[in-house]
């Protein structure tokens, strides 16, 4: 049983700003112990998506498909189920560490809080449990007294981290969880993290606007643009010879850590992502794009196989098989 | 701030237009920004249902009070000419009764409007220009200016304002003037606050700095780059200002310290406590005076909070 | 980020890779240096501002009008000689600038002369003995506005946009908008002259009761309900709008999603993670409302005869008693600032980011 599978995964925010179609149809599937990298221009929506994991949305979203994790439809389950689920099943490395620790809480508090919660046992006893996950993600016991001020930005995402290993979930999604790190500390970090799903047979989603980082760690990459995959397949395969123009723009592209700038317009790509409220025609990258032709702006793209474990989303790309709806889960294990 | 700043036109002068005619065009279309921005935060207020209520009974209360001379008799207000019968319940010639000398009490409280609104206007527009003043200070010239101006704000803000304002009002001696001093000096300090950490914020901009670089003085940065972004924060506060104002000019009536050649609603709430109204249970004594402040406070400050909610989208409702 | 300018600012992620391994905490010795030059800006700020109340307590009541022989004397018959013989007794006709050093020496010795009208009754000792109940009846407000205001405040802010949330700030700032006395004056009329259910006025029963502490507890008690309620009702409108707001301005944090992510219910996120961060910046805001409090207490204590400072202060209004009037300033202004000092100095203990933990 995949450990997490997303079905045709739809979500629009109805906003002051009107109505914006975040996610536009997404398909993908994780056994455990796969990594899967996400990666995109900030607002693609990938981090919707792993809010969505946890139907984390604020009210008034409209979501459809569905999101089994581990065999139960996130989306249909009820708020008791859904609690119990939280966290137990699915955890989340939210980027921005600093601001994703509660101030006012000491750290093995804050660690402990979930066990205390899912497992029922004392507080005490939690928090022992705590340091000792600390101490797995390199960090002293007596940082488990400190407050999250007290500590480095690199120190906080390891507590992110070892909070997310607290309840031995079958799914971690780290969303941009090194973005923030200077260059060194990031590698540490991605390398624990890296280490620690590996041994406990979880499936792990890494998002990030960095196609390199992600290359790195992830066995399998997934690019997303204006809401949906535009490529997917095995990483050396994809950060190397990206099939669909934007997926080899962003491989061209080595961004600099930690530029802003950066991180909305890639290297080497002109103009800006396209207002999701008011998306192109046909493909929606198609402005863009260096290679257009002119049957892009009128034709909807989606997924071909360009290969039996890889598929694009580009009318240059020739269709390998018989063009099929993809479904990653039947394809994953040739 | 998007759009052409004046500044700018000046390179773009055609070849032979005088200065003056510059001058005018920059200014039309600074006017022409102001409008428009004036038209959107109008749209922005309509939105806010409070804030239109407020609006709204605001606009009555103005009319009631202005109009008083026209439908009723003033002369009536006058003890000797009083129509009615002592302490009278509310009748049909009488809606709300009269008090111990037959006077009717809702004549006393349409009349009595002017003192309270007059007092509450005038002294929050005083505070707020005080508060402005040395909140402008306070940031442009920093240093041990600075330094002093807010320690004697945050004196200001410390300390209880009614004791204050009535040793002042007993300093000073009872009447319209020193009353709104007194109101004055007691309350501009939040305004102060306010200010000094918006102009600062606003004295960041690139344009003032370029202002700063091209020599202009203080008093032209101030006045025409500095309180035209201030003005509609300003305008907000001295909203909310009249509100806490017309409040303190009822206590410091109510205390005995009012005008004594008018009276206002405070006063007449001081008349019914001293009268013994209360246990002669004669409510309508005090019921209209008391209403008429909640009301008219209450409509300063729903205008006052919508004008802020406008101007900070953080307040704003949505997720 | 709206935080109080003791917090950090917003850190962007330039910020905080470049603080890299090193706690952004500073080091332990110069916080602890750092937290003793706070404390001791704190207190001399204090000190100037309490300062600053003396002298104008000086000149403010020695300008004040009235004629003080009158004050001391009443309507009795007095010869010329006598009202001299008072006047010299007041000082009254002294140089001002002797009259200003009389004041300082009689600062220093605590010494705050006598009232004008009980003759020869200390000012300080009227002012002592009736602190208690002024102290009762503030207290028991305080602790009322503040554990409903809060409470209301945090879920009012919580639920923001539902019926809820519109209807106690309605009611709030309805409250707010109501004059103290009114409010008072109405209560009595409905609850005690209508419906006959608590005293007019007062703090005791005049006829007595039953002799014995736990009787006249609850006679006190019984006196204690409606000035309480009075008094608590403006400061909880502003209690329920300052928390209010303050967990608005907490809401969009991201601790409070991974919060939510982890699992736990609704009112538990707000309850343990969303107030205690909240409370801070109130904690501060509703210190810079103490001395609204004695606004409160003198206008309450006035409409309901309660024998506090308030109705000292108003009575001595009357008159004027100077010397009265003088010492009640001092001590609410004396006390407005001490107590805010205090809170904010507690502000430094409560919040982690600016405490040093041991």
């Amino acid at each position: 049983m995949p450990a997490l599978e997303i079905d045709d995964l739809r979500i629009t925010y109805r906003g002051s700003r009107g109505v914006i179609p975040a996610v536009r149809g997404i398909s993908l599937s994780l056994e455990p112990g796969d990594t899967l990298g996400l990666a995109g221009e900030s607002g693609c929506g990938k981090s919707t998506v792993a809010a969505a994991a946890l139907r984390l949305l604020p009210p008034g979203t409209e979501v459809s498909g569905r999101i089994m994790l581990g065999g139960e439809d996130i989306l249909t389950m009820s708020f008791g189920r859904l609690r119990a689920v939280r966290w137990a099943g699915a955890s989340i490395v939210f980027q921005g560490a600093m601001h994703s620790l509660n101030p006012v809480h000491r750290i093995a508090r804050q660690v402990a809080e979930p066990i205390v919660l899912h497992e029922g046992v004392s507080t005490d006893a939690a928090e022992k449990r705590a340091i000792e996950l600390m101490a797995q993600v390199g960090l002293p016991a007596w940082r488990a007294r400190s407050y999250p001020h007290e500590l480095s930005g690199g120190q906080r995402q390891r507590v992110m981290i070892a909070m997310a290993l607290a309840c031995s979930p079958q799914l971690i999604i780290a969303d941009e969880a090194t973005t923030a790190l200077d260059v060194m500390i990031q590698a540490q970090v991605l390398a624990l993290l890296e280490g620690l799903v590996a041994d406990r047979n979880i499936a792990l989603i890494m998002i990030s606007h960095d196609l390199s980082v992600l290359a790195e760690t992830c066995a399998r990459l997934a690019v997303m643009y204006a809401g949906k995959l535009v490529e997917e397949g095995p990483s050396h395969e994809v950060f190397g010879h990206a099939r669909h123009p934007y997926a080899q723009a962003l491989s061209a592209a080595f961004p600099t850590v930690g530029d802003p700038a950066e991180r909305r317009n890639p290297h080497g790509l002109a103009g800006d992502p396209p207002d999701p409220a008011a998306l192109p025609t046909g493909c929606s990258f198609h402005p863009r794009c260096p290679v257009v032709m002119d049957t892009c702006a009128s034709t909807q793209v989606e997924l071909r196989h360009a290969r039996s474990d890889w598929q694009a989303a580009c009318l240059r790309v020739e269709p390998m098989a018989p063009a099929q709806p993809a479904m990653l889960a039947e394809e994953k294990h040739d | 701030m998007s759009g052409t700043r004046p500044e700018d036109m000046r390179g773009t002068r055609p070849e032979g237009m005088n200065g003056d005619g510059t001058l005018r065009t920059a200014r039309a279309i600074v006017w022409a920004r102001r409008r428009a921005a004036m038209a959107s935060f109008w749209r922005m207020y309509r939105a806010q249902r409070g804030g239109m209520f407020g609006l709204g009974l605001l606009l009555i209360i103005t009319l009631i009070t202005l109009l008083a001379p026209y439908y009723t008799d003033e002369s009536e207000l006058r003890a000797s000419n009083a129509p009615g019968g002592r302490m009278e319940p509310p009748s049909s010639e009488f809606w709300f009764g009269t008090d111990q000398t037959g006077r009717s009490i809702l004549l006393m409280v349409i009349w009595g409007a002017r003192v309270s609104l007059q007092v509450g206007i005038v002294a929050a527009v005083l505070a707020v220009t005080m508060g402005t003043l040395i909140g402008m200070s306070a940031a442009h010239f920093g240093g041990w200016i600075s330094w002093v101006l807010m320690r004697l704000t945050d004196w200001f803000i410390v300390l209880p304002s009614l004791v204050l304002a009535i040793a002042l009002v007993m300093a000073l001696g009872p009447s319209r003037t020193t009353i709104i001093i007194a109101i004055a000096l007691t309350s501009w300090a939040g305004t102060a606050r306010l200010v000094r950490a918006q102009t600062m914020a606003i004295e960041g901009r690139p344009y003032l700095e370029r202002a700063k670089a091209l020599g202009a003085g203080h008093w032209h940065q101030m006045s025409r780059h500095v309180l035209p972004n201030l003005m509609p924060l300003v305008l907000a506060s001295a909203t909310l200002q009249v509100s806490s104002a017309i409040l303190s000019e009822a206590s410091l009536s109510f205390l005995g310290l009012g005008d004594p050649s008018r009276f206002s609603w405070g006063t007449i709430l001081q008349r019914a406590f001293l009268s013994g109204a209360i246990s002669s249970g004669a409510w309508w004594y005090m019921l209209p005076p008391g209403l008429a402040i909640l009301l008219v406070v209450l409509a300063f400050t729903l205008c006052g909070r919508a004008m802020e909610t406008v101007l900070n989208p953080r307040l704003r409702g949505g997720k | 980020m709206g935080y109080l300018p003791t917090t950090p600012a917003s850190e962007s992620p330039l910020g905080d890779s470049g603080a890299g391994e090193t706690p952004t905490g500073t080091s332990r010795p110069t916080a602890r240096s750092d937290f003793w030059r706070y404390l001791g800006g704190r207190l001399s700020g204090a000190a100037v501002s309490m300062i600053l109340v003396l002298f104008s307590a000086f000149f403010i009541f020695r300008i004040i009008g009235g004629d003080p022989v009158r004050a001391v004397v009443g309507d009795s018959p007095t010869t010329p000689e006598q009202r001299q013989e008072i006047r010299d007794r007041l000082g009254l006709d002294d140089p001002l600038g002797v009259q200003f050093w009389d004041y300082v020496k009689r600062v220093f010795t605590m010494d705050w002369g006598t009232s004008y009208v009980s003759t020869g009754a200390e000012v300080t000792d009227l002012m002592w003995a009736r602190l208690p109940n002024t102290l009762l009846l503030t207290g028991t407000a305080l602790i009322l506005a503040a554990g409903l205001g809060v409470w209301i405040g945090a879920r009012a802010g919580w639920k923001q946009g539902s019926m809820f949330e519109k209807t106690q700030v309605g009611i709030s700032l309805t409250l707010w908008s109501a004059p103290t006395f009114w409010l008072g004056m109405i209560v009595i009329i409905v609850f005690s002259v209508k419906l006959g259910l608590f005293p007019v006025n007062g703090m005791r029963s005049a006829r007595g009761v039953a002799d014995g502490f736990l009787p006249e507890l609850l006679d006190v008690a019984h006196h204690l309900v409606l000035p309480a309620f009075t008094m608590a009702a403006v400061i909880y409108a502003q209690y329920v709008l300052i928390m209010r707001s303050s967990i608005m301005e907490e809401k969009g944090n991201d601790y409070l999603t991974v919060a939510k992510a982890k699992g736990l219910r609704d009112d538990v996120v707000r309850r343990r993670h969303a107030v205690p961060n909240a409370m801070l910046p109130t904690v501060t805001l509703i210190a810079l409302q103490f001395g609204a409090i004695f606004n409160g207490a003198l206008l309450t204590e006035t409409i309901f005869s309660w024998p506090g400072l308030g109705l000292l202060f108003y009575h001595a209004i009357k008159i004027p008693d100077i010397p009265l009037l003088q010492v009640l300033f001092i001590f609410f202004a004396g006390t407005t600032i001490l107590a805010n000092t205090l809170a904010d100095i507690l502000y430094r203990f409560l919040d982690p980011r600016v405490r040093r933990s041991a």
